[in-house]
């Protein structure tokens, strides 16, 4: 257990390490830097800036520079807002973005779980089939749609919901539901298919014949099982989850972190982009690691060595 | 331990789908949908990018699906659109096909180290996000293509540098859950006897994988295949929303869709702008993930 947990941490710091490399040789290496602008700035003053954002040199000593900053916990200065650290940034965003994405994480999976059961349980009927085609329509229809559909229909014919922005609690309503939506139908269609598939299987007819309550064959012995192809999909949903964040908060104006991606990206904000890639990375490495660890939990057939 | 006789792609397979109410509809839905694409632009004959006074008009009886704020005609627009995702979804699908598909093989086949290495890189792609690498790929090829297109034909080619990267790209990242998947049916087909015997025969490994392997994958890849379609599209319309996809004046459902969304407000509702692209886009995923569904279904049979 000990050797698995030690093997993973390291895995996960090579691929953190491989993902700040692409990241700072893409940005820097692509034409057009953080200061260039439409009006050509004088040479001495673009030495002065560079120099100040430790953007001089080498790339080879940028580099390594910059990988010793990040060891440090250091993120450095973003080049778009002047004067503030990235660490101050992201201290500042990610409470919002986890809020939203933890929000979202739980909406889908216990909606998801309840509507896939509810299916598998009515196989065939009125109530599986508008289930499934309503999945299949959620997964269809991007955020972007659905965000701005929801504002018309709660906040401006409704008027009961904020229409964006961040000003209570109230305002993360919408955008929790937006960024669940697709992710509700894609569990609710992996635990159908996977619970369908566990209730057919010889050990509940066992349940059954020992006599066993229904409720407790369905609940403790089924839904145990039907749940691992769930469980394993929880490390992609995440992964899901922080894309659609990006697109999410934009839709919605919230300061959270994936706004800062996208603008970093466009204003060659170098160390704010890896502030923000490493943030993502790291999440979703954990996740997937917790997602294997709940895995071996549930089957206990799976050796964690392998 | 799955057999390997439901992955093929044998003869009674159209039929068994045919017998699907949903796939009989989806695919009637995707063959109008190409058709229309293909042919409605000749026969309109209207200019997508031309813009005329007549702004914001809701639709009518010249503009079907009326105008946007410069006046151009959207149904002129969704159907530039379609061309365009579709292209996009079905271009990159590919891409990701040819790269999954070999990798697959290859990692099952020859397994050992070359196994362990390819499973790596797949899991350390698996844990950075997706939109990510997408979006530092296009920034970074971009540029490069660019460069390169501008002395062709005066520059003539430049605007399709961004779809052509946003297809590389695309393609590039999609491959990950086909490689696993075929992967493990060459692991599950290598121990059957026709291969075996193929092998004791003296057959040379790149027969094997071509002749013998590849057929017999060919059901799987072909529904992985229609349920990537929707996936690259879905990623596109993300970047084109995002103002890091297709690049104006060119369209694509992901800019027209989120030009719609923008302009979704109670005071001047021009709801058309979003509902005709919107309409368009969810059908097409709509329709391939009920075909891939009932291909699965079909397959399994």
């Amino acid at each position: 257990m000990l050797a698995f947990l030690l093997r993973r941490l390291l895995s996960m710091a090579g691929v953190l390490f491989c993902v700040i490399t692409l990241t700072f040789l893409l940005v820097r290496l692509a034409p057009g830097g953080p200061f260039t602008r439409e009006r050509k700035i004088p040479p001495a003053i673009e030495k002065e800036l560079l120099a100040r954002y430790r953007l001089d040199g080498s790339l080879w000593e940028q580099y390594t520079g910059y990988l010793a900053d990040v060891l440090h916990g250091d993120l450095r200065l973003s080049t778009k807002y002047r004067d503030r650290s990235v660490n101050e940034l992201l201290a500042q965003s990610l409470p919002i973005s986890a809020l939203l994405g933890g929000g979202a994480f739980l909406l889908a999976a216990t909606l998801g779980l309840w509507l896939g059961s509810v299916a598998a349980l009515r196989r065939g009927t009125p109530t599986d089939t508008t289930a499934m085609l309503g999945a299949l329509g959620l997964i269809s229809v991007p955020s972007f749609v659905t965000g701005p559909l929801l504002v018309l229909v709660f906040a401006l014919t409704l008027r009961c919901l904020p229409v964006g922005g961040l000003n209570s609690s109230w305002s993360l309503i919408l955008p929790t539901i937006t960024l669940a939506g697709p992710s509700i139908a894609s569990i609710a269609r992996i635990t159908r298919t996977s619970l369908l598939e566990v209730l057919q299987s010889p050990f509940l007819r066992t349940a059954r014949a020992k006599g066993v309550h229904e409720r407790r064959i369905l609940y403790v012995h089924a839904l145990k099982v039907a749940l691992l192809p769930v469980v394993s999909y929880l490390g992609p949903l995440a992964a899901n989850l922080l894309t659609g964040s990006i697109v999410v908060e934009s839709v919605f104006n919230l300061p959270g972190t994936g706004s800062f991606f996208v603008n970093a990206i466009l204003n060659r904000d170098v160390f704010l982009l890896g502030g923000v890639v490493i943030v993502y990375c790291a999440l979703l490495v954990t996740m997937n690691l917790l997602v294997d660890l709940a895995y071996t939990w549930l089957d206990p057939r799976i050796r964690l060595e392998n | 331990m799955a057999t390997a006789s439901p992955t093929s792609l044998r003869p009674g397979l159209w039929r068994r789908l045919l017998r699907r109410p949903a796939a009989r509809a989806a695919l009637t839905l995707l063959a109008g949908i190409l058709l229309c694409t293909l042919f409605l632009p000749l026969l309109l004959n209207a200019d997508p990018h031309a813009t005329s006074p007549a702004a914001l008009e809701a639709p009518n009886s010249t503009h079907l699906f009326g105008t946007d704020v410069n006046g151009r005609d959207l149904l002129a627009r969704t159907l530039e659109g379609a061309r365009i995702s579709i292209l996009v979804g079905l271009s990159g699908a590919l891409v990701s096909l040819f790269i999954g598909t070999s990798c697959g093989l290859i990692a099952g086949y020859v397994g050992g180290r070359t196994d362990a290495l390819l499973m790596r890189l797949v899991e350390v792609l698996y844990a950075i996000p997706r939109l990510i690498l997408i979006i530092l790929a296009t920034f970074a090829l971009d540029p490069l293509l660019q460069r390169w297109l501008a002395p062709i034909q005066q520059g003539r080619w430049l605007g399709y540098s961004k779809i052509a990267i946003l297809i590389l790209a695309l393609g590039c990242i999609e491959w990950l859950t086909m490689a696993r998947i075929v992967r493990g049916q060459v692991l599950s087909l290598k121990t059957l006897p026709f291969v075996q015997a193929a092998q004791a025969l003296g057959q040379s490994h790149s027969r094997i994988l071509l002749r013998h392997l590849l057929p017999n994958l060919s059901g799987i890849v072909i529904v992985y295949l229609t349920l990537t379609v929707p996936a690259v599209m879905l990623d596109e319309s993300f970047l084109s929303f995002l103002g890091l996809g297709v690049q104006a004046p060119q369209a694509s459902w992901g800019t027209l869709l989120s030009d719609g969304a923008q302009a979704l407000n109670p005071i001047h509702s021009h709801w058309w702008l979003l509902l005709f692209p919107a309409a368009a886009m969810s059908l097409t995923l709509l329709a391939l993930n009920f075909l891939g569904d009932a291909l699965r279904d079909a397959l399994a049979e």
